[in-house]
């Protein structure tokens, strides 16, 4: 079995800043990635980002991903990135089991390992909410920025938050007509000026609706949408039908850490993070030593604070392991300030409540 | 309204807009920017230190139209796409917009396009000026168009003829 000093468990923005900062003062790291190619879900992130010169704000996100693996390329074979690899199992003994190109299983053992497992998308219940043609938001922005297939013609967006909006905006740069985007809360959760784009578009952002059913017989054919009262009740006689041969639904995220939860870590169910999360400390430490987590597996925010959550936890977990840089405090300092600037506004309320609620 | 829609008001767009002298005396940014987000870019684009979202990354950009020159070097560095470059100095029947437009195919300088509002309403019709699409806009082209000087607070997108569909 192989023995390493440092796992990473996924390639995304949080698992390559962590690769980073932790190759930086010396750990040699090992990085899993199920897909076939590095960079989480920046890979498939074609507009500019939010947040400050530090988080590559203005860059686009699948630019990102190519400026953090030349970075990496910098520390040469003390980091290795594992392509096609699933961590499966997460053991007591610090013991991860590995499937690889869905051929190969095996076991590596780690002194110190990060969590940066990501998200997975909420789904929605509703009549035949099982049609084809009926997609996670991101699993449409997968199939027309990553493999390049038109998802189909005329689509309805559920969900009017930043990934509802963004992936409504390329949709309609590939050449596919939105016919609106809806959202059960009374007022639009993306920030306002990705919606302003939609919106001087022609796309109507209809707040307080909800699906009532999708219609078809093998494939979506139609969708009926209400109105909803201010208890997210549907109100009748407000049904509208959109006829749309996709719909996307797009109603949130939750942390995916099952790993963490499987190795013992403990685990809280914080609202305000979207879902169980691991409780850790300020340096994204959970609470069995050495394991550390990082991005939306901590909690679902934006690619910036996952990214300030990567370069701390593995300038961190690297100290845990021996290799402490002259300018350790500092970092970590700045890393934390980082932090607290991203999240210190009113979109960063929710955050700021949920990280109060999962301190170790 | 707007937290509803993602249109702005009227009263909302006015405080965005340096006053008409300002605008008749050669091209300024407007940014369209309402919601305290954590996002700081525009400040780090412009040359002349016009735009000033201070210390907290949170606040809402400050263009100081004394400083601005207009010169559109924010404009394709918004990740919100919010600001445009007004210019009235031109014509005093016509003001010219300098806009992000991030759809392909690109129109052509000397067509006539669809103007559209806020709300993706058409409202009058643009022509082509000028696109600049160099690689330090990262795949933001920006369009200078000419409209007719009553719509200066109405138009902000446009359309090409040929896609008549919303």
């Amino acid at each position: 079995m192989r023995e390493l000093e440092l796992l990473i468990i996924g390639s995304g923005p949080a698992g390559l800043c962590a690769a980073i900062s932790a190759a930086s003062s010396g750990a040699r790291v090992l990085i899993l990635e199920r897909s076939f190619k590095p960079g989480g879900q920046l890979i498939k992130q074609t507009h500019m980002f939010f947040g400050s010169e530090r988080q590559y704000a203005s860059h686009r996100g699948v630019d990102i991903a190519d400026i953090l693996l030349k970075k990496l390329e910098e520390y040469g074979d003390r980091v290795e990135l594992m392509l096609n690899a699933t961590a499966v199992g997460f053991y007591e003994d610090n013991v991860v089991t590995v499937l690889k190109d869905e051929t190969s299983y095996f076991k590596v053992k780690a002194r110190s390992i990060i969590c940066a497992t990501g998200a997975y998308e909420k789904s929605l219940a509703f009549p035949n909410n099982d049609l084809p043609g009926i997609y996670g938001a991101g699993a449409v922005q997968t199939l027309m920025n990553v493999y390049g297939i038109r998802p189909g013609k005329r689509v309805l967006m559920v969900g009017a938050g930043n990934i509802g909006v963004i992936v409504s905006y390329q949709l309609m740069q590939a050449g596919i007509e939105v016919a609106a985007v809806l959202d059960a809360a009374p007022r639009i959760g993306a920030y306002l000026v990705h919606a302003s784009k939609l919106a001087r578009m022609g796309v109507p952002i209809l707040c307080s609706h909800t699906v009532k059913e999708a219609i078809g017989t093998d494939c979506l054919e139609a969708a009926v949408v209400c109105r909803v009262d201010e208890s997210f009740r549907p109100i009748p006689g407000t049904e509208k039908r959109y006829d749309v041969d996709v719909m996307c639904i797009s109603v949130g995220l939750s942390p995916l850490n099952e790993l963490l939860a499987m190795r013992g870590v403990e685990m809280k169910y914080v609202p305000l993070l979207s879902g169980q999360v691991p409780l850790r400390s300020e340096d994204c430490e959970t609470s069995i030593p050495g394991i550390y987590v990082a991005g939306d597996a901590s909690g679902i925010e934006e690619a910036s604070s996952a990214m300030a959550e990567g370069y701390l936890a593995g300038l961190c977990a690297a100290a845990g392991l021996g290799y402490i840089p002259q300018d350790y405090e500092e970092r970590r300092q700045e890393y934390r300030k980082q932090l607290e600037g991203l999240r210190s506004g009113p979109v960063g309320e929710r955050i700021r409540a949920g990280m109060k609620l999962s301190r170790l | 309204m707007f937290e509803k829609t993602g249109v702005a008001t009227r009263e909302m767009v006015m405080t965005k807009f340096p006053p008409i002298e300002r605008i008749n005396r050669g091209p300024v940014a407007v940014v369209e920017c309402y919601q305290k987000i954590p996002c700081n870019p525009c400040q780090t684009a412009c040359p002349v230190g016009a735009i000033q979202i201070g210390a907290d990354i949170n606040d809402i950009p400050h263009r100081d139209e004394a400083l601005c020159t207009g010169c559109g070097m924010c404009v394709a560095k918004c990740p919100g796409l919010s600001i445009m470059i007004v210019d009235g100095s031109k014509s005093a029947d016509s003001v010219e917009f300098r806009i992000p437009y991030e759809f392909l195919p690109l129109p052509q300088v000397g067509e006539q396009v669809v103007g559209l509002d806020r709300a993706g309403q058409p409202v009058c019709t643009a022509l082509v000026k000028k696109i600049l699409n160099p690689p330090s806009f990262d795949r933001t082209p920006v369009v200078t168009l000419e409209v007719e000087r009553k719509y200066l607070y109405e138009f902000r997108n446009f359309r090409r003829e040929a896609e008549a569909h919303g």
